[in-house]
């Protein structure tokens, strides 16, 4: 892959680069909710995106996401600027290189655990593969849910359904995860468990990680804290030594 | 399995209330659609058989002769209507008589080419030469006035088929044989093999030997027919060697008029179709197939509706579930296929129970009233048509009225619908 194309001084090709966006909403009343944003995520990075309610964050994750797309400025994924991909291109990519683990786990209620980890593969490939059941199996056992593969979702515990939705985002190899609150929904046992898993993926498997939380002791154990307010970032620090 | 077949399947699956309505609703449309046509196919065929039963499709007759307008005396040959709407009232009387000529026999003018003729055009399958006219018969005391038709038994066999309709003896005019029908073999107290003595207008009379008794199934036909040979009927009738009509069996019954029609100009003779014989009674048919379309259509309206509007409360039951797909690179156009493969699949499945439910009613309806010979009263036809042309209509619907909620499923922002379901 060429995600790591060698670049001046030696830092590789972010794996996301965010230049001047802004995002606007409302058509009368126009509100600018993002101001101008700029952000750089490295491949391996764990950065914690933080600030107050409505500041802007899960507007940004859906931009980065390319669930979205911004009002003006550039968003690069791997070096793709986005902007002249159509809704296609833009799913396709957004399939390959990018998984999402949200605040409610959102696994689709009508298939186990082992399907939903499966389904964006087979969205991919068109049909399902033994190849694609096998590395399914084995994301959910990197979750600790080997014993789970056939529940379906309303027979999981939230914090299980969580580890069912990151092995989902996982399944596929993505370049970059993103998560929204991945712990918001979990108690502070299994808050801790959840992030410990995506933090271990993380080294496991050198992907760029945005993960948007409210937790400060979260926050802490990230290699990077971006703080944004008012659709602006304010700060961008690394976490102050445990 | 294709990823648009495993959600799709999976979705209805796991509906079941909805999936199940949808599938009464199709089932319903499908059952009543084919449990109406195929009743109403059926009363339609029953009642043309038992018209075509006892009537040739295509009559070929010499041209009438113009009614004569005897006028104060003078005889002429113009419109009489165009005459007669020139009295005023108050004139002078006059003395206005319209008469037509003569009851006699014309034959027609070298009727072998003729039929030859006949038989050359598109559709017309055989023809038979006739003599018809009117007789007594006379049997003891009893006397009843007759239709006498001379036939050539090969040919009208191939027109109405007489061997099949046989109550007793057997078809067979050679010389002075007769065959008649049941309701005059009654009235005579005549059986097989007895005399009947025929007698037409010219005091002419013929002695016949009953060979056989038919029974066609129209009362007025099993009343009347006298059937002799050719030869026999034109002796009786004064029409050496001629025939007075010549009777023509077609392909597809529907165009007997458009084959009538050819016929007359290329014979320079009046033809007329069964249906314009007939003409009442298709216009009676033809009103009650309009209306059984119309009934038909409107089932098709109701189904349809019925699924688009399970399927759009689906799609917004499953807004943050689609947008959650689509996060994860699934394409619009998959989603597209998601919601349309379910429609094609609603369509299937009811078609299906829908087939089994018109044919149950169908069957039940049938065996509810029979005749004293056994067969319904009202018959049913299930055809294999029937069948395929609801499967078509059935998957046309589920697309069709597929297509606005899964292009509304296709069209929703991903973003908006996880987060705001
Ligand atoms: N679809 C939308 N239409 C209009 N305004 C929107 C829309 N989505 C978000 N906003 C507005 O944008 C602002 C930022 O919203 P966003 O959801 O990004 O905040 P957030 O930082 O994720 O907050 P929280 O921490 O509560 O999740 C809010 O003021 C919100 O009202
Ligand atoms: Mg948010």
């Amino acid at each position: 892959m060429a995600e790591r194309m060698p670049a001046g001084t030696g830092s590789g090709q972010p794996v996301v680069l965010l230049e001047g966006v802004t995002r606007d909403y409302g058509r009368d009343v126009v509100t600018r909710v993002l101001k101008g944003v700029d952000l750089r995520l490295a491949a391996g990075e764990f950065t914690a995106l933080v600030g107050p309610s409505g500041s802007g964050k899960s507007t940004l994750l859906n931009l980065v996401g390319l669930l979205d797309r911004a009002t003006s400025g550039r968003v690069c994924l791997e070096g793709v600027d986005t902007a002249g991909l159509d809704d296609t291109a833009l799913t396709r990519l957004r399939g390959r290189s990018i998984g999402f683990v949200f605040q409610f786990h959102h696994l689709l209620p009508a298939f186990t655990a082992l399907e939903n980890v499966m389904l964006p593969g087979i969205a991919r490939d068109g049909r399902p593969s033994d190849a694609l059941r096998r590395k399914a199996e084995e994301m959910l056992d990197r979750m600790g849910m080997s014993d789970r593969l056939r529940y379906k979702p309303g027979q999981l515990s939230g914090g299980q359904q969580q580890r069912v939705a990151i092995a989902r985002a996982l399944c596929l190899g993505p370049r970059l995860i993103l998560a929204d609150e991945p712990t918001g929904n979990l108690d502070t046992a299994a808050g801790a468990q959840v992030f410990e898993l995506l933090r271990r993926i993380n080294r496991e498997e050198r992907a760029a990680f945005l993960v948007v939380t409210h937790d400060q002791h979260i926050a802490d154990r990230c290699d990077r804290v971006v703080e944004l307010v008012d659709g602006s970032i304010v700060s961008e620090h690394a976490p102050p030594p445990a | 399995m294709p990823f648009e077949w495993f959600v799709a399947l999976r979705y209805l699956r796991e509906g079941r209330i909805q999936t199940v309505l949808i599938l009464l609703g199709v089932s319903t449309g499908v059952g009543v659609i084919i449990f109406l046509s195929a009743l109403i196919t059926g009363l339609q065929s029953r009642l043309i058989e038992s018209t075509l039963g006892s009537q040739a499709h295509v009559v070929v007759r010499p041209p009438e002769e113009m009614p004569r307008l005897l006028h104060e005396g003078r005889v002429e040959g113009t419109d009489p209507a165009a005459v007669a709407r020139n009295l005023a009232p108050g004139d002078e009387a006059l003395a206005v008589r319209l008469e037509k000529p003569a009851q006699r026999l014309r034959s027609i003018n070298q009727w072998p080419q003729v039929m030859r003729d006949i038989e050359q055009v598109r559709g017309v399958t055989d023809v038979s030469p006739l003599v018809a006219g009117s007789a007594f018969v006379t049997r003891g005391e009893a006397s009843r006035s007759v239709a006498l038709r001379g036939i050539d038994p090969e040919r009208f066999r191939r027109i109405i088929d007489m061997p099949e309709h046989m109550a007793a003896g057997t078809f067979r005019v050679q010389g002075t044989e007769a065959v008649i029908g049941t309701g005059l073999a009654t009235d005579l107290g005549v059986r097989v093999g007895d005399r009947i003595r025929v007698l037409t207008a010219g005091d002419r009379a013929d002695i016949f030997t009953i060979s056989g008794i038919f029974d066609l199934e129209n009362k007025g036909v099993n009343d009347s027919w006298v059937l002799v040979s050719l030869k026999s009927a034109q002796n009786l009738l004064d029409l050496a060697g001629g025939i007075s009509a010549i009777e023509a069996r077609v392909d597809r019954i529907f165009t007997a008029e458009t084959i009538a029609r050819a016929v007359a100009r290329r014979t320079g003779l009046v033809a007329e179709s069964w249906m314009a014989i007939n003409g009442q009674l298709l216009v009676g048919l033809r009103s009650q197939s309009s209306s059984s379309t119309m009934i038909q259509a409107f089932v098709v309206v109701a189904v349809a509706l019925g699924i688009a509007s399970v399927l759009v409360v689906w799609v917004v039951q499953k807004n943050r579930e689609i947008g959650i797909l689509r996060a994860f690179g699934t394409t619009r156009g998959q989603v597209l296929r998601v919601f349309l493969i379910q429609g094609l699949l609603l369509g299937a499945a009811g078609w299906v129970v829908g087939v089994g439910i018109g044919t149950v009613l169908s069957y039940i309806f049938a065996g509810l009233a029979t005749n004293p010979d056994g067969t319904p009263t009202f018959p049913v036809n299930l055809s294999w048509q029937l069948f395929a042309g609801t499967l078509v209509m059935a998957l046309g619907v589920g697309l069709l009225s597929a297509t606005a909620p899964a292009r509304r499923a296709a069209g929703l922002d991903p973003a908006e619908a996880i987060h705001h379901g």
